[in-house]
């Protein structure tokens, strides 16, 4: 039945969320960006929120709430909206302990799943981007081969989100013929992790690039076990969720542009009275809607268990065009001020720049 | 909870449509070429066949919303063709704005009759408060002096809602909608305008000279004018709260028949079409087809969201406005897009390609052009008056 009615549970995590992003993230968001610096103290409110253990299992200590992708995007957007390099931060361990949910066995859920249920927050991440021209997720340049009972890895994985701090990677590679997903502990033999990478945007976030060097891993550390896992599915996964944050971060630039050509005056008039600048608005907000829409498919196919590649290729294709040219807009639209970095629209245009050209990262 | 997808009984429905649709594109050349031919009011192989209107007795609460249901029967009709049907529908734009503001009496007059309605004329069409047809009240009838032009089904309508104003003076507050009917003395269809596209459907010119109509026919009842605010005329706006949702539904099947043929003739000539790959993996060809595919998904799902919220009862007035923006540029660049990947292919009159090219041209301009759909969405976003933002 085609329906874009929200759940009760669904509109309160919303408003609760968009409260949290506004009184929470967007106090802080330019201060960790100027000082490339997370607020460890925005860690521990976020992790309050339960936001991470609230759909893993109560068998292993979480919340026990159905795997729900489009209640997560919905959250998603709102937490982009306070600010994108903070979302990621703090939904950064939900992505790897939902791809343990979604295909771990049990022993891998038993292993790793009551880490995310505890008190404080802990980190583990997807490692899926690599630092090449044109990367293409689904034929990844880290590769895996069989050696003995387990597998030996080798690649460099880049903008791996906390990796300043991750107990775990789950690193994508080809294995076979096909792609497999790997659980890589940060002591592993041959894993060199970075200092903290120098990004255009999302500054307070913690990046690291990863250089695996024959890094040997037992047969348990394949996601899935002996039968894998579908990692098309948890690549579709993290695209609906990329979508979903810049559907926030466009929102967050109409929100702002909108306030301020009502009140920016220029012959003779508020600039929102100017047709160039109104019809730059409606664009920005019928662009914002049609991509929230595109997420919302995406999002409603794989919490259905359909095949969501599609979608999610347009979701995710859709909103990387669509958030850039938003941003870019609203720039314009503050004229010269948009330059300055007094404005959160400077940050903005950066964020949906770099969110734009990611894979994997996020998960929902 | 949030779904996109329709319903087994939905399914039912919207696959008669299409099935229906392909017997229509036999007919879609033919009647293109035969500008002043109509296409028959049911066709030989709709004989015995059920209107698919009469599928919808029977649906429950868990199908898909009317509203909903009726955007994706227009989009499958026009992706066979816009305007050859397997049986005529059940009215014009004149329908919508008879419920929308009619009395229950005339409703039960009118109701089962295909109106048209007119409110272009040759010196105004996005500003409808410009009205030029004047209504005056004398004795029992009021008399209608005016032209009109473009008026959709103008020629097979029994009859059409007439914006017109009874004081020139007093502004929007007083046009007024009346209803005429065909054979009444003093009106005339003067001509069939020849178009771009949508050639088959019956647009047409009208003159009214001291055509006297009956007091009753004043849509809604209301002679009033007031003096103040423009209540009344936002009332005659809100016909087109689904009517957009429509016209934009009606462009998007079109566009979706031109994805198809495109894929085909794509698939045929060796190009692999997957998702999932990297933003570059792609040949150019194929991600260009496929950007336009994200166009029309973005497109359909803004309709969607235009007519869940009607039929949920909301108030949808900037959403109606954002599906028929959005549609109304989708469908321009993805039949242009299109033809620019097939070439000379695409623009060979052997195939209906070209001609879906003009025909969705149209859905960017009429119910409001695409730059009246931003005015509304901006005063909205901005929270302007008509008089802050013009
Ligand atoms: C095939 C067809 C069927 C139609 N069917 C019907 C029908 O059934 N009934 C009916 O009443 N009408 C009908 N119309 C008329 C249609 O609704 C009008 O043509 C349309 O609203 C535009 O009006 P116009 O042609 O007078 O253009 P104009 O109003 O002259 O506009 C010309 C251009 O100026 C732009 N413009 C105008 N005002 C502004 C503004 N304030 N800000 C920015 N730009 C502006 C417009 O967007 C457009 O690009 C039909 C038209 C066609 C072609």
């Amino acid at each position: 039945m085609i329906s874009f009615k929200l759940e009760e549970e669904q509109q309160i995590a919303r408003d609760a969320l968009r409260e949290f992003a506004d009184q929470v993230m967007r106090p802080i968001a330019r201060e960790c960006d100027e000082e490339e610096k997370l607020s460890e103290e925005f860690l521990a409110q976020s992790w309050e929120l339960g936001l991470v253990s609230t759909q893993i299992p109560e068998a292993y200590g979480g919340g026990g709430e159905e795997r729900s992708p489009i209640t997560n995007a919905i959250i998603l957007e709102e937490l982009a909206w306070g600010d994108v390099a903070l979302a990621i931060a703090a939904l950064t361990p939900a992505a790897f302990a939902y791809a343990i949910v979604d295909h771990g066995t049990d022993d891998q859920k038993q292993a790793y799943l009551p880490l995310f249920c505890g008190d404080s927050y802990h980190a583990a991440a997807l490692a899926v981007n690599e630092p090449t021209v044109a990367f293409d997720p689904s034929i990844p340049r880290t590769v895996a081969e069989a050696k003995g009972d387990g597998f030996v890895i080798s690649g460099v994985k880049s903008f791996v989100a906390m990796g300043d701090r991750a107990s775990h990677f789950l690193v994508v590679a080809r294995n076979n013929g096909g792609l497999d997903a790997f659980i890589v502990p940060r002591d592993a033999e041959g894993l060199a992790i970075s200092k903290n990478e120098e990004n255009l945007g999302l500054r307070g976030l913690p990046t690291a690039t990863l250089e695996l060097e024959r890094v040997e891993l037992p047969a348990s550390a394949r996601l899935g076990g002996e039968a894998g896992s579908d990692v098309r599915q948890l690549l579709d996964n993290s695209r609906t969720a990329l979508a979903a944050a810049m559907v926030g971060v466009s929102r967050a630039v109409l929100e702002f542009a909108v306030p301020y050509a009502k009140e920016r005056e220029a012959f003779d008039q508020a600039i929102a009275q100017k047709q160039g600048i109104a019809f730059k608005l409606a664009n920005m907000h019928i662009e914002t809607e049609s991509t929230r829409w595109l997420v919302w498919k995406a999002a409603a196919q794989l919490e259905q268990g359909i095949d969501a590649t599609r979608s999610a290729h347009f979701a995710r294709g859709y909103a990387a065009e669509q958030s850039m040219w938003i941003a870019d807009q609203g720039v314009q639209v503050l004229g010269g001020h948009g330059f300055i970095r007094d404005h959160l629209i400077e940050l903005w245009f950066r964020s949906a720049r770099t969110i734009s050209v990611l894979e994997g990262t996020l998960g929902i | 909870m949030i779904d996109f997808e329709p319903t087994e009984g939905d399914q039912k429905i919207l696959d008669q449509v299409r099935a229906e649709a392909l017997i229509c594109r036999n007919y879609a050349r033919y009647y293109d070429e035969h500008e002043h031919e109509f296409p028959p009011e049911e066709l030989e192989e709709a004989k015995g066949k059920p209107n698919v209107y009469t599928m919808f007795a029977g649906r429950s609460e868990s199908d898909s919303g009317i509203g909903i249901m009726s955007m994706l029967i227009s989009a499958g009709q026009t992706w066979g063709d816009y305007s050859v049907r397997m049986h005529r529908g059940t009215g014009g734009l004149g329908n919508a704005a008879l419920r929308a503001a009619g009395t229950p009496e005339q409703n039960e007059k009118w109701g089962e009759t295909t109106l048209a309605m007119a409110i272009t004329e040759p010196g105004c069409g996005s500003d409808p408060s410009m009205v030029q047809t004047t209504a005056v009240l004398d004795g029992d009838e009021w008399v209608i002096n005016g032209e009109k032009i473009f008026v959709t089904t103008g020629c097979r309508c029994d009859g059409v809602v007439v914006w017109a104003t009874v004081d020139k003076s007093a502004g929007r507050a007083a046009i007024k909608s009346f209803l005429i009917e065909k054979g009444t003395p003093g009106f005339v269809v003067a001509q069939k305008e020849k178009k771009l596209g949508i050639r088959a459907d019956d647009t047409a010119a009208f003159v009214f000279s001291d055509c006297r109509i009956p007091r009753g026919n004043l849509l809604g009842g209301n002679e009033e004018v007031q003096q103040k605010g423009s209540g009344g005329f936002k009332g005659v706006m809100k016909t087109f709260n689904m009517t957009r949702p429509g016209v934009a539904a009606i462009g998007i099947g079109m566009a979706e028949a031109a994805l198809d043929f495109t894929r085909d003739c794509l698939t045929e000539a060796g190009f692999e079409i997957t998702y999932g790959g990297g933003l570059h993996s792609a040949p150019a060809v194929v991600d260009k087809f496929q950007r336009l595919e994200a166009k029309y998904e973005a497109a359909m799902l803004t309709i969607l969201r235009a007519a869940w919220l009607s039929d949920e009862g909301e108030a949808n007035n900037t959403e109606a406005s954002v599906c028929k923006a959005k549609t109304g540029e989708a469908v321009r660049q993805i039949t242009q897009g299109c033809i620019e990947i097939l070439g000379p292919m695409g623009i060979s009159r052997e195939h209906l390609l070209e001609k879906w090219f003009r025909d969705v041209r149209i859905t960017d301009i009429y119910e409001g052009t695409g730059e009246i759909q931003r005015m509304i969405i901006a005063r909205s976003l901005l929270g302007y008056t008509r008089k802050e933002l013009n």
